[in-house]
C-alpha cells in the first residue's frame, strides 16, 4: 500500500463512522424521551389532582367525583411492611449462606435457585401464593399480598447481600478467629456490619422493586375500597388502585389514577435515590 | 522502505500535569533507535504522540512538529486514522483479537482499508507472517486456530505480522519483549535486526542490555526530557550527560 | 496466691486453659482452604481450639442460616408443585391441543391457549426488534462517545426507566402512547407499509404495536446494562490495537468491542426477551385483551400474563381455573429456560456471577 494522502480515508469510512455516532446519540435520545415524557406528564396530570382530600379520604364509589386514594397508601404500606419483614431475613440469611458456608456444590444450587425464582414472572408468584394462601384461608388478604412480594424480594436481597460479604477481606474475618470470636458472632457483628451499607443498599432496592408491583396483588390483596388495617382482609394498595382506575371509564378517576401513581413514583425514586447518595458517598466498606 | 522521523518541540500533557518538555529529536530512516529510561520519564508517551495515539486518553493532548517523511503528523490537514495506518505500533502486552483466527487477525487492518480480494488478501497475510518470522509456524492452522490460541513469543510475533501488514513505513514497539520469556524475546530481537531493512524502527525498553543489543541509536529520556541522544555505543560507555551516566551505571532507575 | 510458688514444678499460668494453636498458620494456607470450599484444617483448628461455649450457638446460627437459604429452594419447589398441581384438570384433559388451539370459550369449558401464546410471542419479538438496536445504540453512547460528564447522568437515567412501575407505564400507555399512536403513528404506517399486512385494520391506538413499544421501553435498560458491562469488561487494549491499525472510531467499536463482546450481549438480549416475556400490567392495559390472531400490529391481542390476570379472579370452575394456571405453568417454564440461558451466556464473557437486572 503506497503512502497515502489525507484523503485517503475513503468516504465511505468517514460516512459510516459519522453515521455511527449519530445513530447511537439518536438512541440515546429516543431511549431517554420517554423517561421523560412519562415523568412529565405524571407531574403534570398528578400534580393537580393530589390534594389533601385525595391523600386522606377513601374512594368514593363509581361515578362519583372526589374522594381519593388513602386506604391505599396505606395499604401498601402495610403489604410492604410483612413484604419486608419476609423477605430481608430469608434474604440476608440466604444471602450470609451463599457466602460463608456455601461456597460448595449445595451452595451453587441456592444460587441458581435464586436466580430462578428472580426470573418467575410476577404474575406466576400470585398464582402460588393464591394457590397456598388464599385457597387455604377462603380469603384475600393483606398478608397474602405481603408474603408474594415478600417472596419476590429475596433473590435481590440475598443476592446483595452475598456480594457484599464476598468484599469483606478475608483477614477481617480472621482477625476475628484469631481472637477468639466464634464464627456467628463474626459473621454477625463483624462481617455483617463492614458490608452493612451494601445490604442495606440491597434491600432498598428490592424494596423499591417491589413497592411498584401489581400483579401478584391482584389475587392476593385483591384491593378494598374501605379502610382496612387487618393483615387477614383484602387491602388496597396503590398500584392495584392505579390499575383499577386507570382500566375504568370514568375520567374523575384517570386523574387520580395520576395522582396516585405519582405517588408511587415518588416513593420509589426516592428509594432509590436513597440509595444512590449512601453509595456515592463511600460508605461501602469493604476491598 | 522506511523514512526518517523529525521531531521538533514536542509537547505533550495529560490534564494539567506535562509530561514532555520540548522534544528534539531525529530518527533516521531504515535504523533501529531505542528509547530508554527510567519509569515515568514519558518515553511511551513520546512513541504514542508519534502516531496519535497519545490523544485518545481522556483529558490528554499533545503540540508541536513531528514529520514522518512528508507526512506532517501533527499538521492541519492531518488524519489520525490515515497517521495510524502509516506508523504501525506494537505493544507491550500481545494483544491478538480473540475471536478471530490467525489469517483474520493479520488481515483485520487490510479488510478496514478496503482490501476483499481474497487472493490478494492472502497473498499479503503470507507476507506480513514471513516478515514476522511466524509464517511456517503457523501456515496450516491460519483459519482454524484462534489468534489466542498461540504462545505468548507467537502472540507478540502476530501482532507484529497484523502490524505489518498494512505497510506502515514505521514501525513503534513500546516494550514488545517484556512479558515475554528469554527464548521469545531473543527471537523478537532477531526479528527487529531484521525489520529494519524494510522499516524505521523505534523501540522503547527498559531493558538495556536490550537497547544495546539491538539499536544504533538511542535517546535517553529522564523526567519529560531528552537529556541524551547518540549512537548507542557511545551512550552506553561514554555518555557525555552525567545523568545518563548514572542511569547506565544503574545508579538508580 | 502464695508466694511460695516453685517455679520449676508449679503449674505454669496457661495451664488448666484450653490448648491454644501455637503454630500460626499461614494466610495463604487459610485462603487455599477457603476457596477450596471447606474450611482449612487450620481454620478448623483455630474455630474449635476453644470448645464448648461457642459451639452450640455456631450450630445454631448455622442452622438459621442454611434454613433461610433452604426456603429460597422450598419456595420454587412451591412454585412448580403448586402450578402443576392446580393445572393437572386442564393438563389432563386438553393434553397438548392446549398449546394449540385457537378457542378460549369459558361457556363451554373448552380452552385452546393458542391466541395467548401467539400474543406473548409477538408482542416479545416486537418488543425485541425495536429495543435491540436502541439499547446497543445507548450501551455505545454511554460507554464510547459520551463525554465524560454526562456519562454518570445519562446511564442513572436509562436505569431509572427500569424503576418505573408496569402499571404506571400501562398508564402512560393508555392515555399518552395509545392516542399518539391511534391519530399520528397508525395512519402513517398503514399509507406507507400498508402493503405488508402488518399495518392494517381499524386504528385503535390499543393493540399489538403499542404492547410491543411499551414492552421495547422497559426492556431497553435490561439489555442495555448488560451490554454495558460486557463491553466495559473488553480490556482496553483491544481498542489500542484496533486504532493503532489505522481505524475510524465506530471500526474501532465494531471490531474491538462489540466483536468481542458479542455473546454477552446475546445474553443480555435474552434476559430482555425473558422480561418481556413474563410482563403483565404494562401490556394488559395496551394490548386490547381480544383472544385473536391476527396478522396485523393494529389489531388488539391478549398475552398469557395478561388472560391470567384478568380472568383468574373471575374464573367460575375448576376447568377454567386450572387452564389459567396451566397457561401460568406454561408461562413459567419458557422464561426460566430463557433466562437460564441468558445467564449463561453472560456469565461465560463476565467470568462469574451476573449482576441481576432491576
Amino acid at each position: 500500500m503506497p503512502p497515502s494522502t489525507s484523503q485517503a480515508v475513503s468516504l465511505w469510512r468517514r460516512l459510516t463512522d459519522w453515521g455511527a455516532t449519530g445513530f447511537a446519540i439518536l438512541a440515546a435520545i429516543l431511549v431517554l424521551v420517554p423517561l421523560l415524557a412519562i415523568f412529565a406528564y405524571l407531574v403534570i396530570k398528578g400534580v393537580g389532582s393530589v390534594n389533601w382530600a385525595f391523600l386522606t379520604q377513601t374512594p368514593k364509589p363509581p361515578g362519583e367525583t372526589g374522594g381519593g386514594m388513602a386506604n391505599g397508601i396505606v395499604g401498601t404500606g402495610i403489604i410492604l411492611a410483612v413484604a419486608s419483614v419476609i423477605g430481608v431475613p430469608l434474604g440476608i440469611g440466604s444471602g450470609i449462606y451463599l457466602a460463608e458456608y456455601g461456597r460448595n456444590r449445595f451452595g451453587d444450587v441456592i444460587r441458581f435457585t435464586a436466580d430462578v425464582l428472580n426470573g418467575v414472572p410476577s404474575i406466576v408468584v400470585g398464582i402460588t401464593v393464591y394457590s397456598l394462601i388464599v385457597i387455604r384461608q377462603k380469603h384475600f388478604s393483606a398478608f397474602s399480598g405481603g408474603v408474594a412480594l415478600g417472596i419476590m424480594m429475596i433473590p435481590t436481597v440475598a443476592r446483595a447481600t452475598e456480594e457484599m460479604l464476598l468484599m469483606v477481606p478475608n483477614v477481617i474475618r480472621e482477625a476475628a478467629y484469631g481472637l477468639g470470636i466464634p464464627k456467628w458472632r463474626t459473621t454477625l457483628s463483624i462481617t455483617l456490619r463492614t458490608a452493612s451499607a451494601g445490604v442495606i443498599t440491597g434491600c432498598m432496592l428490592a424494596f423499591a422493586r417491589v413497592a411498584g408491583e401489581t400483579a401478584p396483588l391482584l389475587f392476593t390483596a385483591f384491593g378494598n375500597q374501605f379502610w382496612n388495617l387487618k393483615l387477614n382482609q383484602p387491602t388496597a394498595a396503590l398500584s392495584l388502585q392505579v390499575y383499577t382506575y386507570a382500566i375504568s371509564p370514568y375520567d374523575d378517576w384517570h386523574k387520580q389514577a395520576w395522582a396516585g401513581s405519582l405517588i408511587l413514583i415518588l416513593l420509589i425514586v426516592g428509594a432509590v435515590a436513597a440509595v444512590r447518595i449512601t453509595t456515592s458517598r463511600g460508605m461501602m466498606k469493604g476491598s | 522502505m522506511g523514512v526518517g522521523i523529525e521531531v521538533r518541540g514536542l509537547n505533550a500533557w495529560y490534564g494539567k500535569n506535562q509530561s514532555l518538555n520540548s522534544i528534539d529529536m531525529s530518527v533516521p530512516a531504515n535504523h533501529v533507535t531505542a528509547v530508554i529510561g527510567p519509569s515515568g520519564c514519558g518515553k511511551s508517551t513520546f512513541v504514542r504522540c508519534l502516531n496519535r495515539m497519545h490523544e485518545t486518553i481522556p483529558d490528554a493532548r499533545a503540540e508541536g512538529s513531528v514529520k514522518v517523511g512528508e507526512m506532517d503528523v501533527y499538521g492541519s490537514g492531518s488524519d489520525p486514522v490515515d497517521v495510524r495506518r502509516r506508523i504501525g505500533m506494537v505493544f507491550q502486552k500481545p494483544n491478538p483479537f480473540p475471536t478471530m483466527s490467525i489469517f483474520d487477525n493479520v488481515a483485520a487492518g487490510l479488510k478496514l482499508n478496503g482490501f476483499r480480494n481474497r487472493k490478494q488478501l492472502n497473498e499479503l497475510v503470507e507476507r506480513s507472517l514471513k516478515l514476522a518470522a511466524l509464517w511456517e509456524e503457523v501456515k496450516d492452522n491460519l483459519h482454524k486456530k484462534s489468534g489466542a490460541s498461540l504462545s505468548g513469543g507467537q502472540q507478540q510475533r502476530l501482532c507484529i505480522a497484523r502490524a505489518l501488514a498494512v505497510e506502515p513505513e514505521v514501525l513503534l514497539m513500546d516494550e514488545p519483549a517484556s512479558a515475554l520469556d528469554p527464548i521469545s524475546t531473543s527471537k523478537i530481537e532477531e526479528l527487529i535486526f531484521q525489520l529494519k531493512q524494510h522499516y524505521t524502527v523505534v523501540i522503547v525498553t527498559h531493558n538495556m542490555q536490550q537497547a544495546a543489543r539491538v539499536a544504533e541509536l538511542t535517546g535517553f529520556f529522564l523526567m519529560g526530557s531528552l537529556i541524551e541522544y547518540d549512537k548507542t555505543e557511545k551512550i552506553f560507555t561514554t555518555p557525555a550527560d552525567k545523568r545518563t551516566e548514572d542511569y547506565v551505571t544503574g545508579r538508580f532507575g | 496466691m502464695s508466694d511460695n510458688v516453685d517455679p520449676m514444678n508449679s503449674p505454669g499460668p496457661m495451664e488448666g486453659l484450653p490448648k491454644p494453636v501455637t503454630a500460626m498458620p499461614t494466610l495463604a494456607k487459610i485462603d487455599a482452604g477457603r476457596h477450596g470450599g471447606k474450611p482449612s484444617a487450620a481454620l478448623e483448628k483455630i474455630r474449635t481450639s476453644y470448645p464448648g461455649s461457642s459451639r452450640i450457638p455456631d450450630e445454631v446460627f448455622r442452622w438459621i442460616i442454611v434454613l433461610s437459604a433452604v426456603s429460597v429452594f422450598v419456595i420454587v419447589v412451591l412454585v412448580v408443585w403448586e402450578l402443576v398441581d392446580k393445572s393437572r384438570l386442564s393438563l389432563h384433559q386438553f393434553g397438548l391441543h392446549f398449546f394449540y388451539g385457537h378457542d378460549w370459550d369459558p361457556n363451554n369449558d373448552s380452552f385452546g391457549a393458542m391466541p395467548f401464546i401467539y400474543g406473548t410471542l409477538v408482542s416479545s419479538f416486537l418488543a425485541l426488534l425495536l429495543a435491540v438496536p436502541l439499547s446497543v445504540g445507548v450501551a455505545v453512547y454511554i460507554t464510547e462517545m459520551c463525554p465524560q460528564r454526562l456519562r454518570a447522568i445519562i446511564s442513572f437515567l436509562v436505569e431509572l426507566l427500569a424503576a418505573i412501575p408496569s402499571v404506571i407505564y400501562g398508564l402512560w400507555g393508555i392515555f399518552v402512547l395509545a392516542p399518539l399512536l391511534r391519530d399520528y403513528v397508525e395512519p402513517f404506517l398503514a399509507k406507507t407499509l400498508g402493503w405488508t399486512g402488518l399495518f392494517t385494520g381499524p386504528m385503535y391506538g390499543l393493540g399489538m404495536l403499542a404492547a410491543g413499544i411499551i414492552l421495547a421501553i422497559m426492556v431497553v435498560p435490561v439489555i442495555a446494562s448488560i451490554t454495558r458491562e460486557v463491553m466495559t469488561a473488553v480490556p482496553q487494549n483491544q481498542r489500542e490495537a484496533v486504532l493503532a491499525l489505522g481505524a475510524t472510531r465506530w471500526e474501532m467499536i465494531r471490531m474491538g468491542v462489540l466483536r468481542n463482546a458479542r455473546i454477552g450481549i446475546v445474553g443480555g438480549v435474552i434476559l430482555g426477551l425473558g422480561r418481556a416475556l413474563g410482563e403483565t400490567m404494562a401490556v394488559t392495559m395496551v394490548i386490547g385483551n381480544r383472544p385473536e390472531v391476527a396478522k396485523s400490529l393494529f389489531a388488539p391481542g391478549y398475552t398469557m400474563a395478561s388472560v391470567i390476570a384478568n380472568e383468574f379472579t373471575e374464573a367460575t370452575g375448576d376447568m377454567y381455573l386450572s387452564a389459567l394456571v396451566e397457561i401460568g405453568l406454561a408461562l413459567f417454564i419458557v422464561t426460566l429456560i430463557v433466562n437460564a440461558l441468558a445467564r449463561l451466556l453472560v456469565w461465560s464473557i463476565t467470568g462469574g456471577v451476573a449482576r441481576p437486572s432491576a
